[in-house]
C-alpha cells in the first residue's frame, strides 16, 4: 500500500492508526496528517500503553536518547497589556500576581541555579506584548553579566512579538533560540486572545527563523479546544517546523477567565504528547508548565517514555515545579542522558 | 492559629474551606498574599526558589516546610499553633 493509500485508509477508518503510524512515522520519518493525529487522539484509553510505546520508539529512532534540560526565569512579571485568557500575568484580569522586575544580579543568580542542574538552556522571559528599549537593554545587560560570570549555557529569550530590528538585536546579543508560542490551534486562538492575532505571532516566528535563531514554539493543552483543534494545532506546529515545541497543560489561574477550567486528565495529556510526537518525529518536545498538576510523578515518567525528549526543570514563571533534583533523578533512573552543551538534538 | 489570612486566596484563614489553597500551596504555587495583613505581595520566582515581599511585613522565603508556606493549617491536622513555613528574610 502506498503512503497516500495508507492515509486514506486511516481517514476512512479502514486501517489501524497505530499500524499506519509505525510504517509512516517510525520507519519513514513522515509525520502524521491532521486526520491521522485526530485518529490517534480518539484512541481508547486501553490502547494508551501501546501508543506511548510507539511514540517512544519514534523519539528514540529520530531524536535519540538524550534529553535537553532547560531552566527559565521571568525578568518582567505581570502587568502585561494583552488578554491571554490563561495567563495570570495579564494586567486585564484581577489575578493576585503583582508586577515585578528582576534585577541583573538576580538574573545571573537564576542562570547559576539553572547551570548547576546541568541544564544547557536558560530562557529569559518577559510578560509583554513586545519588548521596549528598557526591556531589551535589561536583557542585553543580563546576558553580558551571565557571560562575565563565566556561565557556559545557551541563552534563549521569550519577549513577545518582535520587529525585525529587535530580532536583529537579539541575534547580535547572542540569543540562540527564541520562544514564542502559538498557544493553540489557529481556529481556537480568537477564543483565547483578542488583543493580537495568531498571524501576528506567526510573523514573529518567521522573522526569528529567517534571522537564524532556533524557533521554540508550542502551546497549552486544556484551554477549551476540541480534540479536532488539538489535531489542527499539531499539524500547524509541524508546518512551522520549530526546533522545539514546549507542551504546557493548563493550570487554572485564579482571576483569569479560565480559573474554573478543569485540569486535563492524565491519560488525555499523555495521548496528546504521543500524538504530537507522531506529528513531529524529529522535533524536540519539551515538558513545560502544568505537568505536575496534570500528570503527577508517575505521569511525568510515562511522558518521558511516550515521546518527550526535553524538560524544564525547577520552577516556572509564576508557578513552582518539582525540585530539579527530582527530575534529574528521574532521567537517571530512566537511563536518559542529559544533552551536553553544543550538541544538537 | 497565628496566621490571620490565607497566603493563596487572601481570605481569613479561619473562614471557609482552604483545602484547595493548601493543595496549590503545597504543590505549584508560592504564596501571593501576606498571611499577616492579606496584602498582595510582590513575588519573584527563580529556578530554585522564590521570594514574596509584603510592603508592610517584609520579604518571605520558603521555610523549612517548603512550598506549603502561607497555607492555613488543615483543621484535620491541627497541631501546635503557628505556621513555621514562612521565614522573614
Amino acid at each position: 500500500m502506498t503512503a497516500a493509500a495508507e492515509r486514506t485508509a486511516v481517514e476512512q477508518g479502514a486501517e489501524d492508526i497505530l499500524a499506519v503510524a509505525r510504517a509512516q512515522v517510525l520507519e519513514r520519518g513522515e509525520g502524521l496528517t491532521e486526520q491521522q493525529v485526530l485518529a490517534v487522539l480518539r484512541l481508547s484509553d486501553d490502547r494508551l500503553t501501546e501508543l506511548l510505546q510507539l511514540a517512544h520508539e519514534v523519539r528514540m529512532r529520530w531524536c535519540g536518547p538524550e534529553v535537553e534540560v532547560e531552566g527559565i526565569v521571568s525578568v518582567k512579571t505581570g502587568g502585561c497589556p494583552e488578554d491571554c485568557h490563561f495567563c495570570s500575568q495579564s494586567g486585564r484580569f484581577p489575578t493576585p500576581v503583582r508586577a515585578a522586575w528582576l534585577d541583573i544580579p538576580g538574573l545571573v543568580e537564576a542562570a547559576k541555579q539553572t547551570a548547576a542542574t546541568g541544564a544547557t538552556e536558560f530562557c529569559i522571559v518577559a510578560a509583554v506584548r513586545g519588548p521596549d528599549k528598557r526591556l531589551l537593554s535589561q536583557v542585553k545587560a543580563g546576558i553580558e553579566a551571565i557571560r562575565a560570570a563565566g556561565l557556559d549555557i545557551n541563552i534563549a529569550c521569550s519577549l513577545g512579538m518582535l520587529t525585525q530590528q529587535q530580532v536583529d538585536e537579539l541575534v547580535a546579543m547572542g540569543v540562540h533560540r527564541y520562544n514564542h508560542n502559538l498557544e493553540t490551534a489557529r481556529s481556537h486562538f480568537p477564543q483565547v486572545v483578542t488583543t493580537h492575532s495568531w498571524e501576528e505571532r506567526w510573523d514573529t516566528l518567521r522573522m526569528v527563523r529567517e534571522a537564524g535563531m532556533e524557533v521554540c514554539c508550542g502551546g497549552i493543552i486544556g484551554m477549551g479546544e476540541s480534540i479536532e483543534q488539538r489535531a489542527e494545532f499539531a499539524v500547524q506546529l509541524a508546518e512551522l517546523g520549530p526546533h522545539e515545541v514546549p507542551m504546557n497543560f493548563l493550570i487554572p489561574q485564579p482571576g483569569t477567565p479560565y480559573e474554573d477550567y478543569p485540569v486535563v486528565a492524565g491519560s488525555e495529556a499523555l495521548k496528546t504528547v504521543a500524538a504530537f510526537r507522531l506529528a513531529m518525529p524529529r522535533t524536540m518536545l519539551r515538558f513545560a508548565g502544568g505537568r505536575e498538576l496534570t500528570l503527577g510523578d508517575l505521569g511525568a515518567e510515562q511522558g518521558m517514555l511516550g515521546g518527550i525528549n526535553a524538560i524544564i526543570v525547577g520552577n516556572y514563571l509564576t508557578n513552582l515545579g518539582r525540585p530539579a533534583e527530582q527530575d534529574l533523578r528521574m532521567l537517571d533512573d530512566l537511563r536518559m542522558p542529559i544533552k551536553a552543551l553544543n550538541e544538537t538534538l | 492559629m497565628n496566621e490571620g489570612f490565607c497566603g493563596w486566596c487572601g481570605k481569613p484563614g479561619a473562614e471557609g474551606d482552604h483545602a484547595t489553597c493548601r493543595q496549590r500551596l503545597s504543590s505549584i504555587d508560592p504564596p501571593r498574599y501576606c498571611t499577616s495583613c492579606a496584602r498582595r505581595m510582590v513575588v519573584q520566582i527563580t529556578p530554585s526558589g522564590w521570594t514574596a515581599r509584603c510592603s508592610r511585613h517584609g520579604t518571605f522565603r520558603p521555610g523549612v516546610s517548603g512550598p506549603a508556606a502561607g497555607a492555613p493549617p488543615d483543621p484535620a491536622k491541627a497541631g501546635p499553633a503557628g505556621d513555621p513555613t514562612l521565614s522573614l528574610a
